[in-house]
């Protein structure tokens, strides 16, 4: 019976309880900062810096794992499940935020303005707010602002990303048809896409700071708006990184047509960034 | 004691206590880290939970002042919930899921480690909270707003220890799904699972669901908080009892996550005790399944009074009551079974009919609850503490206790002591009914849960549900002195160490050498749980 046979399991591993010390200083360091003390976040640092180490290293065992062959197609199945479930708790994670963009919407800004049984709230507590959307709610909580029109930057920028989930399926394909050029030309476009995602988001909240007043503090337009942009963004950050190393992976020539599971999470990830920008220019900026 | 496995040669221990156990990748090293993990995060939760009974022994402020009551009643749930009862089941399902379908080890092991090791930090920090200023988080577990807002420097670490518990559960999950669906051996179709695994299985679907939303809730927070943004206030255009429809739809498959394991160890063991296959094996799996599909969409019968539209009470009234048809089917299952059965009542049997009878209670009291206008009375009182501690305690912790007992020779190779294990079923039976009966009477006459005091109409009952409390938690070390005993030794158990049981995992040797089915093993039809479906 050869090794690949065998479902493979690793004897014995430091890389978690390293990422175990880095969650736990990130978040000690952050409740610190919160709390007023600014060595914080220098706490928070070390954690950051040891997540990333054990990312280095825990990834970087597997790899070595994988070209030595040492997993089956069961281990390679073991892995697609594992990604695909964790992109599913990603969607519930961001399934949270749409659903409090959906209740503020639907029901809490109506009932503030007097709808249904908020008539009274209205009348007593809020006389005269109505409600609308836009909102920063009755008390107006941080100042008039304006928002992001749709059909500028965010349309371009769902272009751009719509245009880097083509260009991912072809840098797929390369792999498929083991062309190592057009693979990493590929890849690389679709890095410099994420990038230009990210450029124009940035731009765009400096510009909601600095010229609209739209703020993480302007009332629940802001929080919903910044909150779902920012996690979005967030992802994209990581998403990219994750596509430079699989750049550099795939010049290395890591990736057969037979075998290239970490290609493969990394473009599931991406289409999963994707479409929740879908929902995010829909439901964000265009209704 | 390992000696079996020495002589064949096959126990690669890892050296070193460290390499044991901090860098473990072993299912069932896992497992017995988790199992006492568990326990004790128990006995500490059962600790906090004595400081409350005690306080509310007597009407008049006795032992605690207010602020430090709530800081009990708040961590002692989240404590039981976090750091006692899930990662109990994650334990048992650590030991026991690879070696009832076949499999060499859990899915991903490497991840299985990140999951378990993440909980002892994480509790140590939460815990720590008690020495901060402000002390530990009090506005109870369910972390409402506003109330939460203003509590001191506990918050923000409160909120990231649940988003790590969070991180942790999702990983535990992950790899449970994909052990499950992809490690199962040969001949080991999803229909002849142990019921054990399918329970934990749709549990775990669970989890990825609602651990991400519990997440994102409890993350508005901490922005509202710090960041100033409105997600809970309505100054701003949101509102709070928007965080508590976040927090139930987290919530109340929660609860289910807690009682799922729970029914399949309670499957597992009444077919063996009674000496007949599982009745309605199928219906078990189809009425887990819609369980656990009910479970999402009842989430606001915990909000009956926070002025829902009258459309939304009904049907969450509704809905909730329909989750009692398929539970119903689990209850008539379990009792077919023992029908006629040849039974006998070895500890994890009457721990397993314990949890039917008492479980049944906590339903019916919950079905009580579910009629919303019924519910304007009963909310918030201690009806629902009754309620809850019935499904929880004698239901989920029973049948924990169950399956402590019914694989604890698997784990250590010993049997426990079977006439103290059966004084500990009946001392904690009679205990917590004890204790938590009366609350049914309290709640009824209208006492309010959560406060450090109450008028003295209520005097009698609370004194004695307060000696029950104190004679359960009793109970209890004596439960760590039985364990305690039988890992140190005891009559050796045999490969099946119950005449009646079925399942694969009864045909490795007891104590479970470190590794088992290196290579899937060949499944014949004796070595199904439930035979009576294997076609
Ligand atoms: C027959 C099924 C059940 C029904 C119909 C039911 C119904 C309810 C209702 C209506 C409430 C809200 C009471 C109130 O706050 O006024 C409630 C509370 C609760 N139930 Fe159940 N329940 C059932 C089963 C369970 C199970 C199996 C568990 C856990 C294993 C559970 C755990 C809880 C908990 C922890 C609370 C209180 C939460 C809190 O406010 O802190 N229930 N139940
Ligand atoms: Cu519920």
């Amino acid at each position: 019976m050869t090794t690949a046979d065998r479902y493979y399991v690793p004897h014995g591993s430091h890389w978690p309880i390293v990422g175990t010390f880095g969650m736990l200083t990130l978040v000690i360091g952050l409740a610190n900062l919160f709390n007023g003390h600014d060595w914080g976040q220098y706490l928070a640092y070390v954690g950051v810096a040891s997540i990333l180490f054990m990312l280095w290293g825990w990834f970087g065992d597997q790899i070595h794992e994988s070209l030595k062959g040492l997993y089956s197609k069961q281990v390679d199945v073991s892995y697609r499940m594992g990604m695909t479930w964790f992109i599913f708790s990603e969607v519930m994670f961001f399934a949270a935020f749409f659903g409090a963009l959906f209740y503020t919407r639907e029901y809490a800004i109506p009932w503030l303005g007097g709808e249904g049984a908020g008539a009274w709230t209205n009348f007593v507590l809020w006389n005269g707010y109505e409600a609308t959307w836009p909102s920063n709610g009755p008390a107006g909580i941080g100042g008039e602002f304006e928002t992001i029109p749709a059909w500028g930057v965010p349309f371009l920028n769902t272009l751009i990303l719509l245009t880097s989930g083509l260009t991912i399926t072809l840098a797929h394909w390369a792999v498929k048809k083991q062309k190592q050029l057009q693979q990493v030309l590929w890849l690389a476009a679709t890095v410099a896409l994420g990038a230009t995602f990210l450029y124009f988001q940035a731009h765009e909240y400096m510009e909601a700071y600095t010229e609209l007043n739209l703020t993480l503090g302007s009332g629940i337009y802001g929080s919903t708006f910044f909150m779902l942009t920012g996690f979005h963004g967030l992802h994209v950050t990581l998403g990219t990184i994750m596509l430079i190393v699989i750049t550099f992976r795939a010049a290395k020539g890591h990736f057969t047509p037979e075998n290239h599971f970490a290609f493969e999470a990394v473009a599931w990830y991406w289409h999963f960034v994707d479409v929740v920008w879908l929902g995010l220019f829909i439901f964000v900026y265009v209704l | 004691m390992s000696s079996v496995a020495h002589a064949e040669g096959h126990d690669h221990k890892p050296e070193g206590f460290l390499n044991r156990w901090l860098f473990t990748t072993n299912h069932k090293d896992i497992g017995t880290l988790y199992l006492v993990f568990s326990l004790t995060m128990f006995i500490i939760g059962g600790a906090m939970a004595m400081v409350i009974r005690a306080e509310l022994f007597m009407p008049g402020m006795q032992l605690v002042d207010p602020a430090f009551f709530n800081q009990m009643t708040t961590m002692h749930a989240l404590i039981m919930v976090f750091g006692a009862v899930m990662p109990a089941f994650v334990g048992l399902a650590n030991w026991m899921i690879p070696m009832m379908i076949g499999a060499p080890d859990m899915a991903l092991p490497r991840m299985n480690n990140w999951s378990f090791w993440i909980l002892p930090f994480a509790f140590t920090m939460l815990l720590s909270t008690l020495f901060m200023d402000g002390g530990a988080p009090a506005a109870g577990w369910t972390l409402y707003p506003p109330l939460v807002l203003q509590g001191g420097n506990s918050f923000a670490f409160a909120i990231f220890a649940v988003h790590l518990l969070g991180i942790s559960s999702i990983m535990g999950a992950i790899n449970i799904i994909a052990t499950i669906l992809n490690l199962r051996a040969p001949g080991m179709n999803l229909l002849n699972m142990p019921l054990f695994v399918w329970t934990w299985l749709i549990t775990a679907f669970l989890l990825i669901a609602v651990m991400p939303v519990l997440a994102g809730g409890v993350t508005m927070l901490l922005t509202d908080k710090f960041f100033g943004t409105s997600f809970f206030n309505a100054a701003g255009g949101g509102d709070p009892v928007m965080y508590q429809h976040i927090f139930w739809f987290f919530g109340h498959p929660e609860v289910y996550i807690m009682i799922l394991p729970a029914f399949g160890v309670v499957s597992e063991i009444l077919p063996t005790f009674s000496r007949k296959p599982l009745f309605g094996y199928t219906s078990m799996v189809y009425a887990s399944a819609s369980i656990a599909f009910l479970s999402f969409i009842v989430w606001s019968h915990h909000m009956f009074t926070v002025g829902m539209p009258l459309g939304g009470e009904l049907f969450f009234m509704y809905a909730t009551m329909v989750i009692a048809v398929p539970t119903g089917v689990k209850i008539f299952n379990w009792v077919a079974t023992m029908w006629k059965g040849a039974m006998t009542f070895e500890t994890p049997m009457l721990f397993a009919i314990g949890f039917v009878i008492m479980f049944t209670i906590g339903g019916f009291s919950g079905l009580m609850l579910a009629i919303a206008p019924a519910d304007f009375q009963y909310h918030d009182t201690y009806f629902v503490v009754a309620h809850f501690h019935y499904v929880l305690v004698t239901g989920a912790v029973f049948a924990i206790m169950a399956g402590v007992y019914y694989w604890l020779p698997k784990w250590t190779g010993h049997m426990y002591d079977e006439r103290l294990g059966k004084i500990h079923f009946w001392w904690s039976t009679i205990a917590v009914n004890v204790l938590f009966f009366p609350q049914h009477f309290l709640g009824l006459a209208g006492m309010p849960r959560r406060i450090p005091d109450y008028s003295l109409q209520f005097a009698e009952f609370n004194m004695i549900s307060s000696i029950g409390g104190f004679a359960f938690g009793l109970a209890q070390i004596f439960f760590v002195y039985i364990v305690w005993k039988t890992v140190k030794g005891g009559q050796p158990a045999e490969a099946r160490a119950w005449e009646g049981a079925k399942g694969l995992e009864w045909t490795v040797p007891s104590p479970a050498p470190h590794h088992t089915f290196e290579t899937p093993p060949e499944i014949k039809p004796d070595m199904i749980a439930h035979p009576s479906n294997a076609h």
